[in-house]
């Protein structure tokens, strides 16, 4: 079985020759808790992209659960996100005027399900993350957590391998965030790959796995309970 | 071990349920997009409802009056004098085999007539003085507001009927006396305006036997009105000038007042094709706006388009959903601008007295006409939604 995210040599340069990301060759197993740290600007966000098909390497390859993401159609990729790909941001992104269980029944949208279904499933997923009194809230009634919370169930509702989270705990405060975080653990202990973008430190030293990235390159492995700074990891 | 990579469909409820959705968030700026392509589609389907009821109304008015009467006058000779029908000309056309009544008025020269003899001469109210025969009414389908029309015994005296025009610039009314011709007559009648005789709504009618003893009448027609069976109209058209003037046949005007009835509505559709005009460039202007809304919309809603591109939606179901959107937002306004149309036109037919008509088909072609202006002025901003990448579209909040 081969690896769930496998970048080899990935590059992404923009206009203007700004290189994001240079020669990142990463591999990611199935089940892996993982955390990509790094200060803003470092090219953490692109490599995000990067593995959750939003966007193509410039050179190099990315594959997603054995599929060449450079070589994919449109449809397909899209097809890829829908299928294998759970995406929590920062900004939540939810639909404002549109109550939780609506909200997260749109994770099933393009997932080809019928309405009823979804709302089925929506229900479950609201229930898994502890919100089953929620429902019927629209986003303003929620508290940040909460929000995070219901972006969270609208991820997992397809019940994907994969969950890509950017900064998950960014807008909220630290006991909103420390649910947020259990409540991840929880979905990796029943099997879901999660990888968590972050640049709280001690957010990354609590994740089993970090992947330190800096100025658009991956730097070695720093040991749990030392900072990622590119000083000690070349001592180490 | 992978998987197959096909994209779920968007059902068509879902797709509807998504576009409702998008223009719910938004209803004020969905409200004035959408009324300017109700103005547009009101404006083209009361101009069509309008003319389409005054036809009607017409065609009820020719229905009941008959499209078989024909008029014949004098007309002028080779040298543009003014020339007179033979007096026995009425009793000629009557003679036509298909001709089932006739009737006749002849105008008396040098006649007015004034409210009391303290009016100026000059002030005649352009009311002229028919001499006119008693079976005149049947024969031209007109009907009497008040009093009685002219007999053989009342047409030998001093008694007038008024038409319906002259009636009202007289202020007259039956038993009441006008200054006709330097002497007083009685008005005995006043006549409805008659839609195929409208030259006696402003005339003051006397007998004939009295305008020839006490107006100095000639005796000589000047307008004969002819009822014909109506599939022999035409036929009797034909020889009706050389029936009623067989020496000068060229010097007849005949003339069938249906005809013309039908011509003044002829004249209506240039100016309807004008508002008609004025009308599509409103839909126009309403498209644009839909356009302009729609623009604005894919560049608030970036956050949300890369949303749901993570979600899975392809391109194609990011365009399909703003394509939705703005077909919605102007089928809202087709749809609006019918009910207004159709409104406008009810209540425009009521205050006439017409009948209310409204095509099916110009309701049909306005909405048409919104859906097709929907997908081209939702079709750009789709396009645009669809080309934005994920990446661009989810940095910006």
């Amino acid at each position: 079985m081969t690896a769930l995210i496998e970048l080899e040599r990935a590059t992404k340069r923009y206009a203007g020759d700004v290189v994001a990301l240079d020669d990142v060759s990463i591999s990611i197993g199935r089940g892996e808790l993982a955390g990509i740290v790094g200060p803003s600007g470092s090219g953490k966000s692109t490599l995000l992209n990067l593995i959750g098909t939003l966007d193509r390497p410039t050179s190099g390859t990315v594959r997603i659960d054995g599929h060449d993401v450079g070589e994919l159609s449109d449809r397909e990729v899209s097809a890829l996100r829908s299928q294998l790909i759970g995406f929590v941001f920062q900004q939540f992104h939810l639909t404002a005027g549109v109550v939780a269980l609506d909200n997260v029944a749109d994770g099933l949208l393009y997932a080809g399900v019928p309405r009823a279904e979804r709302l089925r499933r929506a229900a479950a997923a609201l229930q898994q993350v502890g919100l089953s009194h929620r429902m019927e809230h629209r986003p303003h009634e929620l508290s940040g957590g909460e929000r995070q919370r219901v972006a969270i169930a609208r991820a997992l509702i397809g019940h994907p391998p994969l969950l890509l989270a950017d900064e998950p705990t960014g807008n909220l405060d630290s006991a909103a965030g420390a649910g947020v975080m259990d409540l991840l653990r929880g979905l990796n202990s029943d099997g879901t790959t999660i990888l968590i973008i972050t640049h709280d430190q001690q957010i990354a030293t609590s994740l089993p796995r970090r992947l330190p990235i800096s100025d658009g390159r991956m730097q070695p492995i720093a040991p749990p309970g030392i900072g990622a700074t590119k000083e000690i990891c070349h001592e180490s | 071990m992978s998987r197959e990579l096909i994209p779920g469909r968007l059902s068509l409820p879902d797709l509807v349920r998504v576009g409702q959705a998008g223009l719910r968030a938004r209803p004020l700026r969905v409200l004035l997009s959408a009324l300017g392509i109700a103005i547009g589609i009101a404006a083209m389907v009361a101009v069509v409802g309008i003319s389409s009821s005054s036809r009607e109304d017409l065609n009820r008015q020719l229905q009941s009056l008959g499209t078989n009467l024909l008029t014949a006058g004098p007309g002028k000779n080779l040298f543009g004098e003014d020339v007179h029908l033979p007096a026995e000309s009425v009793a000629m056309v009557g003679r036509i085999e298909p001709v089932t009544s006739v009737s006749a008025t002849a105008l008396v020269q040098d006649a007015s007539v004034y409210r009391t003899d303290k009016i100026p001469a000059g002030q005649t109210g352009g009311i002229q003085v028919l001499a006119a025969q008693v079976d005149l009414l049947p024969t031209i389908s007109g009907q009497l507001a008040e009093g009685v029309f002219l007999n053989e015994a009342i047409a030998q005296y001093p008694a007038v009927v008024l038409g319906a025009q002259a009636a009202d610039h007289l202020g007259a009314a039956p038993h009441q006396q006008v200054y006709l011709g330097k002497q007083w007559f009685t008005v005995v009648g006043v006549l409805q305006p008659a839609p195929l005789a409208p030259e006696l709504d402003n005339a003051a009618l006397v007998g004939w036997p009295a305008a020839e003893k006490l107006l100095g009448f000639d005796g000589y027609p000047t307008t004969i009105y002819a009822r014909a069976v109506e599939d022999d109209v035409t036929a009797v058209q034909k020889v009706l000038a050389t029936t009623a003037n067989p020496e000068a046949p060229n010097e007849v005007d005949v003339s069938r007042p249906s005809d013309a009835l039908a011509a003044q509505q002829a004249a209506d559709a240039t100016l309807n094709a004008l508002l008609l005009g004025l009308g599509a460039v409103a839909l126009l202007v309403g498209g644009v706006g839909v356009a302009n809304t729609m623009v604005i919309s894919v560049l608030e809603r970036r956050g949300e388009i890369g949303l749901r591109r993570s979600l899975g939606a392809t391109r194609a179901q990011i365009r399909s959903q703003f394509l939705a959107e703005a077909l919605l937002l102007s089928t809202l306004g087709g749809v609006g601008g019918a009910l207004i149309g159709s409104l406008v036109t009810i209540g425009y037919a009521f205050s006439r007295g017409w009948p209310a008509v409204v095509p099916p088909w110009a309701l049909a072609g306005g909405l048409l006409a919104t859906l097709v202006l929907g997908s081209i002025a939702g079709l750009y901003p789709a396009i645009r939604a669809a080309r934005l990448s994920p990446t661009e579209a989810l940095s910006t909040p």
